[in-house]
């Protein structure tokens, strides 16, 4: 399990870093989005992988060590909306650019070839 | 009165007036003058009030960073009170002098404003019992000071002079800082008393004098001395009130007031006679020197002020008990007749419109009252006898002679001091000489007259100091004085009697020579010094520590700029290239020389259909990744893709909070990204035909940059692998389980974990959110569209066509009609969703659910209307105000916070019992279900506000263009729908 988990937040991220590179505000964002399912995945494992131990306490079950850990997942849980919030303002604030530049490119201006 | 109360009141009204001053109207100059007098006023009532508390030292403590042991310590004893009356004393007499020297043009409450401030910090020096406190009300006096001196600052000098004193006085300030933390370090404590107490350990330290330097070069920056004396003379772009207060009780003496607190710990060392003294020596005859030479009035007020402090710094530097008293006397002495020559300087200016003093002469006929007052005060400068300044110099004199025994090299030492002397003797004269005496001036630019009463009255007072103390110092300033010197010394404080008369004393027949010289001087040479073109003394004059600091300034600005264009570029892909090339370097070269990062052989056993799972979540990111430039709507529909994924492996990985929240919040950055995808612009692709070479270059970065991408992508995967591999150690998490329930009543950790145990992260994220909503709010009203993408789009002119050609249609009815069925449905589904928002969050607390995920859900419900029915028809019937929903959400965050104030517990605790509910049986209620009522309240608003700005960009639009058709446009359609713009937008690209 672990090892799948781990090449998927690789592509996730080796996806984001590529559209980051690119020139189009748009592929930016995009790119951002996919960073941010990586990361969250990321902080969200390290605290170990464990499956059908959710930690909604259970007056049945007894000790801390029948759950997986809660912490990363509270973590993650803000930065999921936080990074709706994120792509907000970069969809935004490329809108803005658009419309200031009369271009999509990164730098507001398009490169001279 | 309580004796604490009257100190926070010492402190506190000169900053509550400046606050009141600088709300008053521009040009409202009566009302700020007798704002300011009031609180000058009240500030002498409070200081009359503590002088008895002072004898024992009064003290007040508020707890400031109580983990450092750092308290905001506020104190008065006998020497801090001494310099608190100057400060406000003279501060009162500014007061009422500006009221007339300044124009009514002038913006006269911000001055106050200023000054008021200004006085506020002064008193936050003297009265600090506690050096960091002491440091940090240093600066605030250097903030203040700049914005002072820059008053005037349409005019260039004033800007000038202003930075300059803020570049030297603030970095004297920096060094100060390191100084004082040094000293506390040694000292084994921040509060001035343990400092005080600490004195033989400090002077043994190690590191003594690296701190003496810091220290020392913090009060000579401030107190203008010898190398750092240049920013003086230029702070006279100052108006005259502001130089008469800075340069005579207050900025200057400020290092003078630091250099005598901390006399008794730092002196009687070598080091610190020869730093001080020699400092001191130095600037007493540069000063004077330079003063003789000058041809502005201001300008040699400003460099006796230099020379005087460096006299003070000397006295100081010398180490004796009995020269420190001579120090504190002549500090106060200063401050009485600078300040009422500065005063009488600007009444010249005001009156004549001229400080040049080759132009001045013979005011005396012309300001008759003012010509004696300014005399009188400039003899106080000289040292003539029955006057206070003659009396502290006569001081200065014997115990220059005392020290020239006892230590080598100081026979120069009474020789120097009888020069500096003479010097200042001379340019008392010739100040008096040129500017009152001698023909009526011609080329004054107005014609002279005596000021108004009242602008006269603060020198009058001043001058009267001058000789009451000068005729009978024992019955005046003599027991403040005592009470000063009992405070600075203690057990040490020497004997010495203040007198006029000593006898013929060595003192008196060096303080008669000084006078006689420089009276003949002034006879022999006053005419060429009249007549010398510069304006500035000869030799000195070429060096200019000025020039250096220019020198420096320009030569760093270069530097940045050098390294700004070498190291920097204004194009975005580089930096991004850059920001993920050196972590990825730092990373791999660490774990190359770590030998491989450390993987654990025992993993769980792949489940086939995660794996699967995750192939097709891997092909969405890819496939997101190769189409996000031609076909955004495909890649946004394959980012979803993986997005879900990752939502199903929260799921399986025992995270439903986790997957819902992702979930919701899936949908609505979907709707957000269709919402922009309008506004962007159309690419095809072979829009544009390359050059073989240029191809070729765009391969080959395509290639590097599909390199990095993939290094960095495995090495996240090989992070990942042994970060999960590894036995977490001793994780802080069983903690949370195992307190979820018993002390905060909830059974779903991670809803606890984030309204009870970390709720002021979680305040702090839903107040980002709530910036970051209005900051999308704020950006879009000023959102001018591109000119291509304003148009309706296609497919709504097609269905617009087709109403027009058939007679029995209306423009818009196809629109209109579109998706009836499903439309309806949807309206009917937002009670439904909101049901399931307030479920969600009722049993958050237990199970799976809360404020976050309620929230977006309730903005969902919100968000189906707009698609559904279009922005206006929403609009028409349903009042969202996200902007509401935002603030109510944050003040009852914040309030269900301060609530267990109430109770006496920290900010944030919460509290929690069973209720029992007919039918129900008992349920927890929690004081954290508020906050995340307030998290849900928050949620909501800025969910919607960022969404419906967005649509609401589309009904904006179409007004100014398409003129012909606009009008019947925007009749007919309800609105160019959300919900039909965004698979428009995808066929588009």
């Amino acid at each position: 399990m672990e090892i799948v988990l781990a090449l998927a937040i690789g592509v996730l991220i080796a996806s984001g870093v590529w559209l980051l590179f690119r020139p189009r505000t748009f592929q930016v964002v995009i790119g951002l989005s996919l960073i941010s399912y990586g990361v969250n995945l990321f902080i969200f494992s390290v605290g170990g992988i464990r499956i059908g131990a959710p930690p909604v306490l259970d007056p049945a079950v007894g000790g801390a060590g029948a759950y997986t850990d809660p912490l990363p997942q509270a973590l993650v849980l803000t930065a999921i909306v936080i990074n709706f919030a994120m792509t907000a303002l970069f969809l935004v604030v490329l809108l803005a650019s658009r419309g200031l530049t009369g271009t999509d490119h990164v730098d507001g201006q398009e490169p001279e070839q | 009165m309580p004796t604490s109360f009257l100190l926070l009141a010492l402190i506190g009204l000169p900053f509550f007036g400046a606050l009141l001053a600088a709300w008053l109207p521009t040009h409202a100059r009566n009302a700020a003058a007798t704002l300011a007098s009031t609180v000058t006023i009240a500030g002498l009532v409070c200081l009359v009030l503590l002088h008895g508390a002072t004898f024992d030292g009064a003290r007040t403590d508020i707890a400031w960073l109580p983990s450092l042991g750092v308290n905001l310590v506020f104190r008065l004893d006998g020497l801090s009170w001494l310099f608190a009356l100057l400060i406000v004393g003279i501060g009162a007499l500014i007061v009422l002098y500006a009221r007339y020297y300044m124009s009514a043009e002038d913006p006269v409450p911000r001055f106050y404003s200023f000054l008021l401030a200004f006085m506020g910090a002064m008193l936050g020096i003297v009265m600090s019992g506690n050096i960091i406190q002491l440091a940090l009300f240093w600066e605030v006096t250097s903030l203040f000071s700049f914005l002072l001196i820059g008053y005037w600052h349409q005019n260039a000098n004033a800007r000038e002079g202003a930075r300059m004193a803020l570049t030297v006085t603030a970095a004297g300030g920096l060094c100060l800082l390191v100084g004082m933390l040094l000293l506390g370090q040694i000292a084994g404590g921040f509060d001035l008393d343990v400092v005080l107490g600490a004195g033989e350990r400090i002077r043994e330290h190690a590191l003594y004098l690296p701190t003496l330097v810091l220290i020392l070069i913090g009060a000579f920056t401030k107190s203008a001395q010898f190398p750092f004396h240049f920013w003086l003379p230029h702070a006279m772009a100052a108006p005259t009130p502001v130089s008469a207060y800075l340069h005579s009780a207050t900025l200057v003496k400020a290092g003078v007031f630091l250099l005598i607190l901390l006399w008794p710990v730092l002196s009687g060392t070598d080091a610190w006679y020869a730093l001080v003294g020699s400092v001191g020596m130095a600037t007493l005859l540069i000063g004077a020197f330079a003063a003789i030479y000058q041809h502005d009035l201001k300008g040699l007020l400003a460099y006796s002020t230099i020379s005087h402090i460096g006299l003070i710094t000397l006295l100081l530097g010398l180490g004796s008990p009995l020269a420190a008293v001579a120090a504190i006397f002549h500090t106060v002495n200063h401050a009485t007749f600078k300040a009422s020559l500065f005063m009488a300087a600007g009444i010249i200016d005001h009156e004549t419109g001229t400080r040049d003093m080759r132009k001045l002469s013979g005011l005396v006929r012309f300001m008759p009252v003012t010509a004696s007052l300014a005399m009188v005060a400039a003899a106080a400068m000289a040292g003539v006898p029955l006057l206070n300044g003659f009396l502290s110099k006569e001081m200065f004199l014997a115990e220059a002679i005392a020290q020239s025994s006892t230590r080598p090299f100081n026979y120069a030492l009474p020789v120097l001091a009888t020069l500096a002397s003479a010097f200042s003797v001379l340019y008392s004269l010739r100040f008096i000489h040129t500017t009152f005496f001698g023909p009526p001036p011609t080329e004054c630019p107005r014609t002279p007259a005596e000021p108004p009463q009242w602008m006269r009255f603060p020198i009058e007072i001043l001058v009267l100091i001058c000789l009451v103390v000068g005729i009978v110092p024992g019955l005046t300033i003599g027991p403040f004085l005592a009470a000063a010197v009992d405070s600075m010394l203690g057990p040490q404080a020497p004997n010495y009697s203040l007198r006029i008369w000593h006898g013929f004393s060595p003192a008196l027949l060096l303080s008669m020579t000084a006078l006689i010289a420089g009276a003949l001087a002034y006879a022999l040479f006053g005419k060429r010094i009249n007549a010398n073109s510069r304006g500035a003394p000869p030799i000195l004059h070429r060096f200019q520590a000025r020039r250096l600091f220019d020198g420096a300034m320009a030569g760093l600005v270069a530097l940045a700029r050098g390294l700004e264009q070498r190291l920097s570029t204004r194009w975005l892909q580089p930096q991004l290239r850059l920001l993920v090339l050196i972590p990825l370097a730092i990373a791999l070269a660490v774990a190359f020389v770590a030998g491989g990062v450390p993987l654990s052989p025992q993993l769980q056993p792949v489940d086939p259909v995660f794996a699967l799972m995750w192939v097709v979540g891997a092909a969405c990111a890819i496939g997101a990744a190769y189409q996000a430039k031609y076909h955004r709507y495909v890649a946004l529909v394959l980012m979803g893709g993986a997005g879900l994924v990752s939502c199903l492996t929260f799921i399986w990985l025992s995270a439903p909070d986790l997957a819902l929240t992702q979930l919701l919040v899936e949908i609505v950055t979907t709707v957000l990204l269709l919402l922009g995808l309008r506004w962007l612009p159309i690419r095809l692709e072979q829009l544009r035909a390359f050059s073989r070479a240029s191809r070729w270059r765009m391969r080959v970065r395509r290639g590097l940059d599909l390199a990095v991408a993939a290094t960095a992508g495995l090495s996240v995967s090989a992070l990942t692998l042994a970060v999960m591999t590894r036995p977490a150690p001793d994780p802080i998490s069983s903690f949370f389980l195992e307190r979820s329930y018993a002390d905060a009543g909830g059974r779903n950790v991670i809803n606890v974990l984030l309204v009870d145990f970390r709720a002021f992260d979680t305040l702090g994220e839903i107040t980002v959110l709530g910036v970051v909503a209005l900051t999308v709010f704020a950006l879009l009203r000023r959102f001018r569209p591109a000119r291509e993408t304003v148009a309706a789009p296609p497919q709504q002119r097609r269905q617009n066509d087709y109403d027009e050609r058939h007679a029995e249609r209306n423009v818009g009815q196809t629109l209109r009609d579109y998706l009836m069925v499903p439309r309806v449905l949807m309206q009917w589904s937002f009670p439904v969703i909101a049901v399931l928002a307030v479920y969600l969050f009722m049993r958050g607390h237990d199970l799976p659910g809360g404020g976050f995920a309620a929230g977006v859900t309730m903005s969902i419900a919100f968000v189906i209307q707009y698609m559904a029915s279009g922005t206006r028809w929403t609009e028409a019937r349903l009042r969202v105000q996200p902007i509401i929903w935002i603030g109510a959400g944050l003040l009852t965050a914040v309030a269900a916070g301060a609530g267990s104030w109430i109770f006496g517990y920290p900010f944030l605790t919460s509290y929690f019992s069973y209720i029992d509910i007919p039918g129900l049986g008992p349920a927890p209620a929690a004081t954290a279900m508020i906050f995340d009522l307030g998290v849900f309240a928050l949620v909501v608003g800025a969910t919607v506000l960022m969404l419906i700005v967005l649509a609401h960009q589309s009904i904006r639009t179409p007004r100014h263009v398409l003129p012909d058709r606009a009008g019947a446009e925007a009749d007919a359609l309800p609105a160019p729908e959300p919900a039909s713009d965004a698979p428009q937008a995808g066929g588009q690209s």
